[in-house]
């Protein structure tokens, strides 16, 4: 994935003179030798042109599975568990995404859960109501759950541009205009169809919950969608090297490169791997054999890559995408580290402001439907307190609240990790009330290692 | 033929008397604040002027309104003797002013190239941002500026004031500026890279582009303007040929808000006190 490209454009580049990451300094040690370690791997980290805060996340979150795999005795670690862990991450993940561009640009979006509500609950509508009783298209239609996550999406974007034109054009306060969406959008859900529980959702729909057995990919995608991602890896790096080749600049070493892909498409196999070790757990087997009229006995079905997940994949590459390779991007950045260069240099800073809710919009609007399969039903509380895990997950993510700093690949990470810890605990069978305690401190303590860090590489 | 040096002369005038750029009667105020009062002022192509005035003499708002960043209330700016509407940065630019502002207007979080094609991104083919080619162009022309500048893959930040200075003036004559605005170009400079600005000025002026130079440091216009422009409370107290003037007549002025002639030698004596 993204995190692997080596051509780190965003501004946590290597050498950066930012200081080490909170991972960085818990584990940076203080003894002559060890100091000469920790140097030598800051070294080799710029010399392989990687970004060592979010190399530092993803030791970090390998730190947090072995940790809850040893205490849970090894049930955190089955592929059962990071299927369920990768499939309850998806929406805070895709929704962080959007976070970023919005904190980096120094506005804030609280209304994220709520937005992510009302369109969640009206992609319910949209098949259950609108669709089906009143325009009677028949139900379990190839074209009804499209258009009910267009629903969701047009709805999302919708709402986006009406906050962003508050904030970039009025100019009222990010925090007020979203305070406003999140009691606002929140309450007119209960004034569709009074608030009822909409279910069950249409079978099509269902798929993007990631529910089992419809909503994973089988084996063969699985195993497809690893061998393009490598590809895609191996084509971006060497690409890239031969145009910097070509303008004669600085290229990493060989042997940098090659590591490069080798620990990429390793951990894209790995991944897929472990989602092919996953079989399909023995009553919805009885049913398929049932269903083919073959023999359940000895039959293994390996699940798969989780549609959600994949629809992830898809999302973080566009926004990375949009983030690092287009001038929208280019102008968030800029716009978050001197609001004045960005005017005096000619961006059209509203419009990019505008550009920014809108995505976060159509982002909480696939959230909101990709959380209504999962439930396999419309209900107001989807997304309820929703923003503070989206905004937690993007700041764990390296998102800086000063604005001008954070990454799509650290968002999508910081939301494993949180979720990750959740499920941790869980499975350790930690209560709840210890669990919200555990995941609030480690927010503060995580931001506040970075901004210590930071303080002293200046 | 008797006719042909006559005729030469006069083209020749015309051609300099055309001014690249006029701001005539600009005014601009703050709530009940006149900080520009119908000033007029021009600038010929490959002429550098000089705009003196103490702080809040108006230099730097009236230059605003030029480089798109504050439009005037009211008064005309002509550009090769049409006149024109500037109501932003991006206005401003295509019509090949550019501006180095004396806070440089950087984005401190993304590196020289990117700061460098900020609103001009080059692209490839497909769209997205061409980041090879917009380095490599920035390396030749800073390369060019300023020799010791070698960290084009970190955030502006990390860079000292000279290495930022060059960004922002390379910048600023790589898009073929015609008109190129300086406001405090040398302020937060060392006497080298001080030097250095020198040159780049007398290369461009060289090369036919006008010049407005802000600066406190009445060496510095006296070293490279042709003529000077003196600004006190809003109000233009005048504009003189550099060779016409001494530097205490231009003092006068800044100070005292009196042109040349109006100066008596005890006055100019108290300037030193």
């Amino acid at each position: 994935m993204t995190q692997v490209s080596g051509e780190v454009q965003t501004p946590s580049s290597p050498g950066s003179g930012r200081g080490p990451t909170p991972i960085e300094r818990l584990v940076r040690p203080v003894t002559g030798s060890a100091a000469a370690g920790y140097r030598a791997l800051r070294l080799g980290a710029r010399t392989m042109e990687i970004d060592l805060r979010l190399a530092g996340m993803v030791v970090f979150l390998i730190f947090i599975w072995l940790g809850f795999g040893y205490a849970s005795n090894g049930l955190f670690l089955t592929p059962r568990n990071f299927y369920d862990v990768s499939v309850q991450s998806v929406s805070v993940a895709i929704m962080a995404t959007g976070m970023v561009l919005i904190i980096v640009s120094r506005n804030i979006d609280l209304s994220v859960g709520s937005i992510m509500g009302l369109t969640g609950y009206m992609a319910a509508m949209t098949q259950r109501v609108w669709l089906t009783e009143n325009l009677h298209l028949a139900y379990g239609g190839f074209e009804i759950w499209i258009i009910a996550v267009l629903v969701a999406v047009v709805v999302g974007a919708i709402i986006g541009a009406i906050h962003g034109g508050l904030v970039a054009y009025v100019g009222i306060p990010a925090f007020i205009v979203t305070l406003g969406g999140l009691l606002a959008w929140r309450g007119l859900i209960f004034k569709l169809q009074q608030g009822q529980t909409i279910a069950p959702m249409d079978k099509n729909f269902s798929i993007l919950g990631g529910g089992l057995p419809q909503g994973a990919i089988g084996f063969w995608p699985t195993w497809i969608v690893g061998i393009v991602l490598c590809i895609g890896i191996v084509y971006a790096l060497i690409t890239s090297r031969r145009k910097r080749r070509s303008y004669g600049f600085p290229i990493r070493p060989q042997w940098a490169l090659i590591s490069l892909i080798v620990g990429g498409c390793a951990t894209v196999l790995g991944a897929m791997f472990v989602y092919n070790n996953y079989p399909l757990p023995p009553l919805l087997t009885q049913q398929f054999a049932a269903d083919h009229h073959i023999s359940a006995d000895g039959l293994v079905i390996p699940v798969g890559l989780a549609a959600p997940v994949l629809l992830l994949l898809g999302i973080g590459l566009v926004m990375g995408f949009l983030t690092t390779r287009r001038p929208f991007g280019r102008y968030v950045f800029a716009i978050g580290g001197n609001p004045d260069a960005a005017t005096l240099a000619g961006i059209n800073t509203k419009r990019t402001i505008l550009g920014t809710f809108v995505l976060m919009g159509i982002l909480c609007g696939l959230a909101g439907a990709i959380q209504t399969a999962r439930l396999d039903a419309g209900v107001t509380s989807t997304g309820t307190s929703y923003e503070l895990l989206v905004i937690a997950a993007a700041v764990i993510g390296g998102t800086s609240f000063a604005g001008g700093i954070g990454t799509i690949q650290g968002a999508i990470i910081g939301a494993v990790i949180m979720q990750s810890l959740k499920s941790g605990m869980v499975t350790v069978g930690l209560d709840s009330p210890l669990q919200d305690v555990a995941i609030g401190s480690f927010l503060v303590f995580a931001v506040g290692l970075d901004t210590v860090a930071q303080r002293r590489a200046k | 033929m008797s006719i042909s040096p006559n005729s030469e002369t006069v083209a020749a005038s015309a051609v300099t008397d055309t001014p690249l750029v006029e701001l005539r009667d600009i005014c601009v105020s703050f709530g009940g604040v006149h900080a520009v009062q119908d000033v007029t002022v021009n600038l010929r192509p490959g002429e550098v002027v000089g705009l003196v005035g103490g702080n809040g003499a108006g230099k730097t708002t009236l230059i605003r309104t030029l480089s798109g960043a504050h439009p005037a209330d009211s008064g005309q700016i002509l550009i090769n003797g049409r006149p024109v509407t500037i109501l932003n940065p991006r206005g401003a630019k295509a019509l090949g002013v550019e501006t180095i502002y004396q806070n440089l207007a950087l984005a401190e979080n993304v590196d020289a190239a990117a700061n460098f094609f900020l609103g001009r991104e080059l692209k490839s083919r497909l769209g997205s941002l061409d980041d090879a080619a917009m380095e490599s162009a920035t390396r030749r022309v800073i390369g060019r500026l300023n020799p010791n500048f070698h960290n084009f893959k970190v955030p502006v930040m990390s860079l000292s004031g000279g290495q930022r200075q060059s960004i922002a003036i390379g910048r600023a004559i790589h898009f073929d500026a015609r008109i190129l605005i300086m406001d405090e170009p040398t302020a937060a400079l060392g006497p080298a890279e001080t030097a250095q600005v020198r040159e780049v000025i007398k290369q461009l002026k060289s090369e036919g582009i006008g010049i407005f130079l802000i600066s406190h440091d009445i060496h510095d216009v006296f070293d490279l303007a042709d003529r000077i422009s003196v600004m006190l409370h809003g109000k233009l107290v005048g504009t003189v040929n550099k060779a016409d003037v001494t530097t205490d007549e231009v003092l006068a002025m800044i100070i005292m808000g009196k042109m040349p002639g109006e100066v008596t030698q005890r006055e100019l004596a108290e300037l030193h006190g």
